[in-house]
């Protein structure tokens, strides 16, 4: 069988990487010229931290996402780091953290001793914080170039700024194109996020650290030689083009809320995608005419695409092609 | 059954569109609330014309009235943009104004509130006013043409409950004819309820369905709780009094 696969974002990475493994030929077009700044999947802050979104994901997300690690250690080993998350709250905010423990699990509350053991440079500032020892992250961009480097010393063929009209296509077709699917999947909209990078060598972080916020969950990860990516807003907007001074001013009053230094930060770089969301902010792995579609991972690209490209897979290399856990009507997953 | 600006609305609930986990999550709760009006932001959602149209068609599919608001604004000129662009995207003429004076507080700025409301008034729009429990400002609105106004019950999203009863109490009875909506700052079901007994005509909410664990659940919570503080106003509760008054006379008891 070879299996033509629209878009190589995360999701049409890991739904190439699932079926390459399971021994079937692929072939990737992908309208932007390399794997990177076409997809939202780019901008991504890269945490691999199913616990932590249960506070405000539904339980499928953290269900499905525990599949997450396991999977990208699997592929890309060296670029796994498993050393847990923090959240933190400002002292104003105090009832968030509380609210954030109450509504998720396997994590302990952290004295001030203890957090300035794991991290020094946040002991001073907070009395107490939430870690999630078993949780990780990597660098999303890193992965991506890692699978497609994986792919391509198995044969896969990558077809770049090209669309499916460009190719002969292959038996099968899955469609993961994000937000340019709308064509085929109505449902789909657009939630507007952003993101930065700094430069700031006064700061030292070992783990991405969340800050617990009444309007949108802020996070700052750590990407090495004194960078961090500081992420992410969620509007509910379509919006095209850079990022908002409100949504930078936001950003970086978050980060000056973890630490100060971060006030003296180079600012290396912004960008802006629209993340592709269903309704129910839930990702859909489904038939619509001739394609398998994966899409619809909003927030949780690196977090669920595994679980999606193992659905995927299972799909393709049954006899029966019918998406058996997705009811429609209600918008609901039964269990795989 | 209330009126404003002549629409009869019988559920004494109007619900925020914001925050929710999902959007699917906020029409479920939009439907266990039993609200005929939710509100809306089109300035935080889509700075640009369209921007947020996905989302605005999901909320216009849920089949209640809508009233757009211009959350985030901070100048007359902004909320008067805003307005219009609301009058545009979503076909109405309702307007929740919001005029936010600091951003710790996010309480109103009432002297542009007024000012915004008399120029929004005189193109047509049908102005709620989001405001302080201030009477004079109050007067001032009405002058400027509101026929409804929206009292603070505390800042928005700090889930305080009723924070001046007292200047509420004041507020209700000095306009005892204009229909008076508690906007803002309600955290439990109980605060709703108070704001029902205490003879307001609706509530205005968002972050206390969004925001807690299961919205669907809270918003029916909600719903039973200001039908409840509703049905004890109609009731005409009684009166405290200082000392205990048994129900059942003890006089001439064989009590020793």
């Amino acid at each position: 069988m070879r299996v033509t696969i629209l878009g190589a974002g995360v999701a049409g990475l890991t739904a190439a990487t699932e079926l390459v493994a399971r021994g079937v030929d692929v072939e990737i077009v992908e309208r932007g010229p390399a794997p990177g700044a076409q997809s939202c999947s780019w901008y991504a802050g890269g945490m691999l931290a199913p616990e932590c979104e249960a506070d405000l994901a539904e339980p499928i997300v953290v269900e499905l996402g525990r599949e997450a690690l396991a999977w990208w250690q699997k592929y890309v080993p060296q670029l796994i780091k498993r050393n847990g998350s923090i959240v933190v709250s400002a002292g104003r905010d105090r009832n968030e953290l509380k609210r954030f423990a109450s509504r998720t699990n396997q994590h302990q509350m952290l004295d001030q001793e203890a957090l300035l053991a794991l991290e020094p440079d946040l002991g001073d500032r907070f009395s107490e914080a939430l870690y999630f020892e078993h949780e990780a992250h990597m660098d999303p961009r890193a992965a991506l170039v890692g699978l497609t480097e994986y792919l391509k010393e198995r044969g896969a063929l990558f077809h770049y700024g090209a669309m499916l009209e460009d190719v002969v296509p292959g038996d099968k077709i899955i469609d993961a194109r994000g937000l340019a699917a709308r064509d085929c999947l109505p449902q789909l909209r657009g939630v507007r996020g952003e993101m930065l990078v700094v430069k700031c060598d006064d700061v030292q972080l070992n783990r991405p650290v969340r800050l617990a916020h009444p309007r949108f969950p802020v996070y700052i990860v750590p990407r090495g030689e004194g960078h961090f990516m500081i992420g992410a807003t969620q509007i509910e907007s379509e919006r095209q083009g850079g990022i908002s001074a409100k949504s930078m001013v936001d950003l970086i009053n978050a980060a000056y809320a973890v630490h100060p230094a971060f006030a003296e930060a180079e600012i290396i770089e912004t960008g802006a995608e629209l993340r592709p969301a269903f309704p129910d902010n839930l990702p859909r792995v489904n038939w619509v005419e001739d394609r398998l579609h994966v899409n619809g991972l909003f927030r949780h690209g690196y977090l669920l695409s595994p679980a999606c490209a193992r659905m995927a897979a299972d799909i393709l290399m049954r006899s029966n092609n019918k998406a058996e856990f997705m009811d429609e009507d209600h918008n609901q997953w039964a269990t795989a | 059954m209330i009126s404003l600006y002549g629409v009869k609305i019988s559920s004494r609930l109007l619900l925020g569109t914001a925050l929710y986990p999902s959007p699917q999550i906020m029409a479920d709760a939009v439907k266990a609330s039993g609200t005929e009006i939710v509100t809306v932001s089109l300035r935080r959602e889509g700075v640009q014309p369209g921007a947020g149209a996905s989302f605005w068609r999901l909320v216009e599919g849920l089949g209640v009235k809508v009233l757009p608001n211009t959350a985030g604004c901070h100048t007359v000129k902004e909320a008067v943009t805003t307005a219009k662009m609301a009058r545009e995207v979503f076909g109405t003429n309702w307007i929740k104004l919001e005029l936010i004076a600091d951003n710790d507080t996010l309480c109103p700025d009432v002297v542009a509130l007024v000012e915004a409301a008399r120029i929004l008034s005189a193109e047509g729009f049908k102005v709620f006013p989001y405001c302080t429990e201030d009477l004079s400002v109050a007067e001032r609105l009405l002058r400027a043409g509101c026929e409804v106004l929206m009292p603070w019950g505390a800042p928005i999203g700090t889930g305080l409950g009723l924070n001046n009863p007292y200047g509420l109490k004041a507020m209700r009875a000095h306009f005892d004819d204009v229909p008076l909506i508690i906007d803002a700052g309600l955290g439990a079901p109980s605060h709703a309820a108070l704001a029902m007994e205490m003879g307001f005509d609706a509530v205005l909410l968002n972050t206390a369905v969004a925001r807690a664990g299961d919205p669907e659940l809270m918003a029916n919570a909600f719903a039973k709780a200001l039908e409840a503080g509703r049905l004890a106003f109609d009731a005409e509760p009684m009166l405290p009094n200082d000392m205990a008054a048994p129900s059942t006379p003890v006089l001439g008891k064989a009590v020793f």
